[in-house]
């Protein structure tokens, strides 16, 4: 990363150094624009996922799994004395969704029975063509925007120089000391706001590294056809409706990923977290005390 | 400043969520667009390509043992079909169905279900993957389609292979609603396509598609036509039905469902 001290404009004479704002160069080109790329499309990939995901709300263990077989998560709608009520199965548990999975209101008021809500899916009616014509498509885009993003960290040293853990920072002390940091709500200054911070470290390995890329080893192993020309890796899933289980809990590890990415942006100073996503350029936070 | 940037902050929040309404109005409005929906459609071609480059060398789907088989085979779509002449058929245990291979053929010919029965078999324990995203293992036998196609000797101009089916999956009353399917002669003559007469070791349900349903093991269950009467040779799907090649296919989804 690039450092450059950007003085302050000031009409008389120059302040003392320690209020001078650091300017660094946060982030590149190929970073920026395939991250606000990815914003765009996994969020509509999540909401075509979700209108696949209704027309089925149940997902299984193993090869198969249908209306006859034992699901692990299954959307409800049961009828009760004041009308049908929606539900979220999860092994034995039954949460209480009603208004949002599997009951919930529709544009005119009216009740669907439903496994997402019509705001959370794409298109926002009931249509699976429409919704899987979207999600292949985005899918397509993801892979050419995450090879892209890929291939530029490998040959340009993101990768080995931002992203990698070093040792000391993966020893439990080290660990500690950021999983408290970030309890307490502290965020690194200075010297150490140049670099991200061990638990940001993994968080973006996960979801680089481990998540989007399940994503799409799980989606193409649901694929009849490229189960036909690469069965191991269905198997190596555990079967077709286990693929699809995996597939829904990495997009739900997404969105939580998305969920504590945006808390800790906010957190972190919004204006200038996002606005260096978007130009590159980041203002040191100042020190503690200053 | 502190005040500015609060004030900036809720301008961003307001304006993300704005935003995100109106990226939700889009996209609605981009689902209703015909012209945005063919081009975006225009990946299910890409799709079709790598997959087809993946199965140059015609591998066959996985094919499970006896014990992975599912408890129930989920019928699904058309589970009795309604017609008089089907349920005529039925009556008579479809002793006077007739199979009838036509179109751009040198001999058509009308086969019954015991001249299929008499041709060499081919027993397959696949799994069937519904658009809708659940699957169900189940245990095939019939004859390979492309055994039958032999019988006829397609004219070089055929391109696709049309299954015409017996149930009325639009509830329209007259042939429009009459569902029916179509491949092309790469899954055509691969070796797991096959008409299947049984279900796991019994004579095919009519639920699931009596006396005669199509396999085509590497694409998506509605591919899989049930209560198949007639295939028809032809070098364009664009004359049939509503155009696009099958009955979920002029209803939107793409033709090519190897994903």
């Amino acid at each position: 990363m690039t450092t450059e001290a950007i003085e302050t404009p000031v009409a008389t004479k120059p302040r003392p150094p320690s209020r001078a704002r650091e300017v660094i160069h946060r982030h590149s080109g190929v970073v920026r624009l395939t991250h606000w790329i990815n914003v765009l499309v996994v969020s509509l990939l999540l909401m075509s996922g979700l209108q696949i995901f209704n027309a089925h709300p149940m997902l299984y263990w193993g090869s198969y799994g249908a209306n006859f077989d034992h699901a692990w998560l299954a959307a409800l709608a049961r009828s009760t004395p004041t009308g049908l009520h929606g539900g979220l199965r999860i092994g034995g548990v039954v949460l209480d969704t009603n208004g949002v999975i599997g009951v919930s209101p529709g544009p005119g008021g009216q009740t669907l029975v439903r496994g997402f809500p019509t705001w959370a899916t794409l298109p926002s009616w009931q249509d699976l063509a429409t919704g899987r014509r979207w999600h292949f498509f985005l899918a397509w885009i993801l892979v050419l925007n995450g090879l892209v993003y890929l291939l530029a960290g490998a040959l340009n040293g993101h990768f080995r120089r931002d992203l990698a853990p070093t040792r000391r920072e993966l020893s439990p002390r080290s660990l500690l000391a950021s999983v408290v940091d970030h309890i307490r709500l502290r965020h690194p200054t200075g010297e150490a706001a140049k670099r991200y911070n061990i638990l940001q470290k993994l968080a973006y390995v996960g979801v680089v590294f481990v998540l989007l890329p399940g994503m799409v080893v799980t989606g193409l192993a649901m694929s009849p056809g490229v189960d036909a020309f690469a069965p191991w890796l269905t198997t190596v899933l555990g079967g077709r409706a286990s693929a699809r289980s995996i597939h829904f809990i990495c997009a739900n590890l997404i969105v939580l990923f998305v969920i504590v990415h945006v808390v800790e942006v906010f957190l972190a100073g919004v204006v200038n977290e996002v606005g260096s996503m978007i130009t590159g350029r980041y203002v040191l936070p100042r020190e503690h005390g200053q | 400043m502190s005040r500015l940037i609060l004030s900036r902050r809720r301008l961003m929040s307001a304006g993300t969520v704005g935003l995100a309404g109106l990226m939700l109005e889009g996209c609605d409005r981009l689902s209703h667009a015909p012209r945005f929906q063919n081009a975006i459609g225009r990946t299910e071609d890409l799709t079709k390509a790598s997959q087809r480059l993946l199965l140059t060398g015609q591998p066959l789907a996985k094919e499970f043992s006896a014990t992975q088989i599912s408890p129930v085979f989920k019928p699904n779509g058309s589970v009795m079909p309604d017609s008089d002449a089907y349920q005529e058929l039925m009556a008579n245990n479809f002793a006077d169905w007739r199979l009838v291979v036509e179109g751009l053929v040198r001999r058509p010919v009308q086969l019954s279900l015991d001249q299929l029965k008499a041709m060499p078999a081919r027993t397959q324990i696949t799994r069937h993957d519904c658009v809708e995203g659940w699957s169900a293992v189940g245990q095939w036998t019939g004859v390979q389609l492309a055994r039958v196609l032999n019988l006829v000797s397609p004219l070089p101009q055929a391109r696709y292979v049309v299954f015409r089916c017996a149930d009325d999956l639009a509830n329209t009353g007259d042939a429009s609603g009459l569902y029916y399917e179509s491949i092309d002669f790469f899954d055509a003559l691969h070796p797991q396509t096959i008409l299947a007469y049984e279900l796991n070791g019994k004579p095919l349900p009519v639920a699931n598609g009596a006396p005669l349903r199509l396999r085509v093991e590497r694409q998506l269950g509605y591919k899989q036509a049930k209560y198949v009467m007639r295939i028809q040779l032809v070098d364009r799907l664009d004359q049939l039905g509503r155009g696009k090649g099958g009955f979920w296919e002029d209803r939107g989804y793409a033709w090519y469902a190897g994903i």
